[in-house]
């Protein structure tokens, strides 16, 4: 007898999804499809406004990565102004924009994707969720997490205005200078977002890679698709999360493309269904064959897996050994293995913090040469920035005055939205036989979307019942400010 | 689970996720407000589905936290029951208190929007122009999507609401002493919005700097200028939306040394946020020249999608006339 | 209606001390014209609300008339220099809206000026007349 579960809504992940899995009368998994019943308009209401209130508009597209969209709407009005930020105001908004990705970066892992490695993918729903985590691992952690997320959140803040929804990008620079004193300050908290992503990776070293049975689940075919890769690299080939050129490897991990960001309309095409309201982006000069892997179709991945894949290597030193140990481990570039985002969005968390630590090093940052007022006519531009999930592509078209004519976004979770569809079918099917449809199951058919954090990392605070909880606060210098028991 | 702790729940519409990002801002704070209640909806963190609040008894839960503006037909099939299934409901944020950012989107409709996505954006390969349809049929299987509307709507266009909560996000302070207020059942008369009922410019530290009369006489883009980080926008030409503005935010975006845009709405003798702004506006462009006026307004890029920026599907006309759309 | 053909509806804010007074003087000579505008009297026309506008198209009206004094001629000063500088700013949003600049008019009528003010109403009558209904009416607000 056939049957059709419906999984709605997801959960633990951002914005809207259901899932319709379809049996067939054996009771084994015929089709498994993901909809997307969410869309706004971004794209046409932007039309008639002024060009530099992008950046003060588009981070609304996501609450939970509005400084990735925040910058990519700053960049690309710098380039339709045909303006450069000064160097000041680059390293400002490089400063913030890896602030940003180590702080989403290690909240995810601890808040949403961790928990299903951490406590086990079939465990009790009640205890895959933070508690769980810090149940196995020991309750400083609890503390540690929000003590990182805080003081990161805190220089976001500071330089930008608000954490969620930042203002201060502008054509041309950056509305807001920072000082010695701050610089000292910031400089703390980014040597400890390097400990603390250290950290972060001896723990995914302990519970997961020391354990036979997860690291059997990640090397697995179930959770593996052959696809194209796609990420920002800087001028030395390496991983970049604020700039640089985009390049594209082909299944076997060799360069099938590298474009400026103004050429992405020469490469990225996007397809339509009727069935969900999110676009499905292929390899133009591969073309879209349908959701199917290998070097024939156009479909690509994008973030931390994808970005180490494309890349030479990381920017940062102990990145780089991270990065290494990890290719060593699963036998060389590229890893088409879906779980492995998880490991490698923790290396990139530590380029993040290192990256941190350089900026606040060099004092020149704290130079007051922080705006290019533009003087040229406007006319057009692209900005392109990693997201932490994936390339994000903004694209303005603009009249003489700068008043948005024409926009056309691409955003991160859109390219792998082809790749995550086929990862639901194909772990549903490899779990899901003759009828037997327990929530342990179903939980690692999601699993296969988790990897690629699909937009949300409001890793929170699922506290089911009575665990008791002891959370202890300290402050900047280490002491203990205070202790939290529940 | 104890069941003498008031249920709560959260809801997501057309919404970007920022306000769910501020219950989590709540840092340590949250732990005090978890303690004293059971979460009984939250899909971005708890994997509660729509069939268990369907299961609750009608005003059971105590109160539900809805944010996101209602652009399709699920969003408001759960407004609708989050409203029968709860004694409170509070509009968190812009979107849900005014129309919020989404709210833009009234200046189109469907068919425009969905042109544009699905058609004619550069990178769009669609020659059979598909789009995306509320019944599909996919090797046999019926597949079904919800609704878009034609035009945004607040919370308070679909349903009953009891307390707004505003701000683009709210600020965490805000949403502390909300929670606190409902906890301890110290809430101000039904309706409230929940931030003091005066504007922005009152708590501006740059307040002081304003001349005593002041007058633009030009009116400067923010890019076009270098902004001096201590005095008034109005007084540097730069548009800002302080004096129409409720206050409560901390000036966040002030302090980062930019103008304010508007997002936590109106104060409470004002319908209509963007007139009452225009109104300020036209008052301080000191001319009796027509001609200099001409050229004020002509600098004036984009009044509407300024002065409306957070506000439009509430504001009085709530939306571009339909016939003049193409 | 008369004819069938459409009959705009038009609402009109008149300054108490010129362009009220403009429009009695009409009514007492006998003067003929559409009867179309809907009058409301202020002290001035500096006190017409942008919200007064935008109620007034959002509950009906096809048209909406400000007249005041003269430039120079304000009761209180400068009120109709105010009045002007929003209502330029106010027509310029309006087309934002979908609502034609025709739609929105300022007028300066004083209070000896009955001839002007039945111009006024035959021409801006005949001008809605010709673009037709506004079509936003009282509705909006609820949904589909």
């Amino acid at each position: 007898m056939s049957r059709r579960i419906t999984i709605d809504p997801i959960t633990r992940l951002e914005g809207h999804g259901k899932i319709e899995i379809f049996l067939n009368d054996q009771g084994d998994v015929d089709r498994a499809i993901l909809q997307i019943p969410e869309l706004r308009g971004f794209e046409q209401f932007a039309v008639g406004r002024p060009v530099e209130e992008m950046p003060r508009i588009m981070p609304r597209i996501c609450g939970v990565c509005p400084t990735a969209h925040h910058m990519a709407a700053t960049k690309a009005a710098d380039a339709v102004f045909h303006v450069e930020p000064t160097p000041t105001a680059r390293k400002i908004r490089e400063l913030i924009y890896n602030t940003f990705m180590m702080e989403d970066h290690t909240l995810h892992f601890f808040f949403l994707g961790g928990p299903d490695f951490v406590v086990g993918p079939q465990a009790p729903a009640a205890e895959r969720n933070i508690l769980g985590v810090i149940g196995k691992v020991g309750l400083e952690i609890g503390g540690k997490v929000i003590r990182v997320r805080r003081e990161c959140r805190d220089i976001i803040n500071y330089l930008a205005g608000k954490v969620i929804h930042p203002v201060c990008g502008l054509p041309g620079g950056v509305s807001k200078g920072l000082d010695e004193e701050h610089r000292v300050q910031f400089l703390e908290t980014a040597k400890f977002a390097v400990e603390f992503a250290q950290f972060a990776l001896q723990i995914f070293n302990d519970v997961v890679l020391k354990n036979k049975e997860y690291v059997d689940i990640v090397v697995g075919d179930a959770y593996k698709i052959k696809t194209y890769y796609m990420g920002l690299v800087d001028g030395n080939n390496k991983v970049n999360f604020y700039d640089g050129a985009v390049r594209v490897v082909t299944p076997e991990g060799k360069e099938f493309a590298k474009f400026k960001p103004s050429e992405y309309l020469d490469h990225i095409s996007e397809h339509v269904e009727p069935w969900s309201y999110i676009k499905f982006p292929f390899l133009k000069k591969v073309g879209w064959k349908g959701f199917v892997e290998g070097n024939d179709s156009g479909i690509y991945r994008v973030a931390p897996l994808a970005r180490l894949n494309v890349s030479d290597g990381m920017a940062t030193p102990l990145a780089q050994k991270e990065h290494d140990r990890m290719y060593e481990t699963l036998g060389g570039k590229p890893v088409h293995n879906t779980l492995a985002f998880h490991w490698a969005r923790l290396i990139e968390a530590l380029q993040a913090a290192e990256t941190m630590v350089q900026l606040l090093e060099d004092k020149s940052i704290t130079d007051t040469n922080i705006r290019n007022i533009p003087t040229k006519t406007p006319t057009e531009g692209v900005g392109i920035v990693e997201a932490p999930r994936g390339v994000l592509i903004h694209h303005y078209k603009t009249d003489e005055r700068g008043i948005i004519q024409e926009a056309n976004l691409i955003v991160a979770t859109v390219h792998n939205a082809p790749a995550i569809n086929m990862s639901i079918e194909k772990a549903a099917k490899a779990f899901i036989k003759g009828g037997n449809v327990s929530e342990g199951l179903l939980n690692m058919a999601e699993m296969a979307f988790r990897p690629y954090d699909p937009c949300h990392a409001c890793g929170t605070h699922a506290l089911p019942g009575d665990m008791p909880l002891i959370i202890n606060v300290y402050d900047k210098n280490g002491e203990l400010i205070k202790k939290l028991k529940r | 689970m104890s069941s003498a702790k008031p249920k709560v729940a959260f809801y997501w519409c057309a919404s970007c996720g920022g306000c769910e990002e501020s219950i989590v801002d709540l840092a340590e704070d949250i732990l005090k407000v978890v303690a004293a209640v059971d979460i009984v909806f939250w899909p971005v963190a708890l994997d509660f589905k729509k069939k268990d609040v369907e299961a609750m008894a009608d005003g059971s839960i105590a109160v539900s936290f809805i944010n996101g503006a209602v652009r399709l037909s699920e969003q408001e099939e759960m407004a609708k029951l989050l409203r029968r299934k709860s004694q409170l409901v509070v509009a968190h944020g812009s979107c849900s208190h005014l129309g919020g950012i989404p709210g833009l989107g009234n200046f189109w409709n469907k068919e425009t929007i969905f042109r544009r996505a699905y058609e004619t954006t550069p990178s769009t390969d669609n020659p059979k122009k598909v789009v995306p349809l509320e019944k599909t049929v996919v090797d046999g299987k019926e597949l079904t999507l919800p609704r878009f509307y034609d035009t945004v709507y607040a919370l308070d266009q679909v349903i009953d609401v009891d307390y707004y909560l505003p701000g683009c996000a709210p600020p965490r302070d805000l949403i502390l002493n909300a929670v606190s207020a409902i906890l301890e059942g110290k809430l101000p008369p039904k309706g409230a919005v929940l931030s003091p009922n005066k504007s922005l410019c009152d708590d501006c530290d740059r307040n002081e700097s304003k001349p005593d009369k002041l007058t633009i006489k030009e009116i400067k883009r923010p890019w076009e200028v270098m902004l001096d980080p201590e005095k008034c926008f109005l007084a540097q030409g730069v548009i800002c939306m302080g004096p129409a503005t409720r206050t409560g935010c901390g000036e966040r975006c002030i302090e980062a040394n930019m103008p304010c845009r508007g997002c936590f709405g109106p104060t409470d003798q004002v319908y209509d946020q963007g007139a009452k702004f225009l109104s300020a506006l036209a008052s301080i462009m000191e001319t009796k020249d027509e001609k200099e006026m001409d050229k004020i307004v002509q600098s004036i890029v984009d009044p509407a999608g300024t002065f409306y920026r957070f506000s439009l599907p509430t504001s009085i006309l709530a939306r571009k006339r339909m016939e003049a759309i193409k | 209606m008369s004819n069938g053909q459409f009959e705009p509806r038009l609402v009109g804010f008149l300054c108490n001390w010129c362009s009220y007074t403009g429009a009695d003087l009409a009514g007492t000579a006998r003067m003929i014209y559409a009867p179309n505008v809907r009058i409301i009297r202020v002290m001035c026309s500096g006190r017409v609300d942008p919200q007064f506008v935008l109620k007034a198209f959002k509950e009906g009206a096809d048209g909406v008339l400000i007249s005041g004094c003269h430039p120079g001629d304000c009761h209180y000063q400068e009120g109709n220099y105010k009045a002007l500088r929003r209502y330029k700013l106010l027509s310029k949003m309006l087309e934002q809206f979908g609502i034609e600049k025709e739609r929105f008019r300022l007028e300066w009528v004083s209070a000896a000026e009955g001839i002007k003010f039945q111009a006024v109403c035959n021409e801006f009558t005949e001008q809605i007349r010709k673009l037709g209904p506004l079509n936003i009416g009282p509705n909006g607000g609820k949904h589909e």
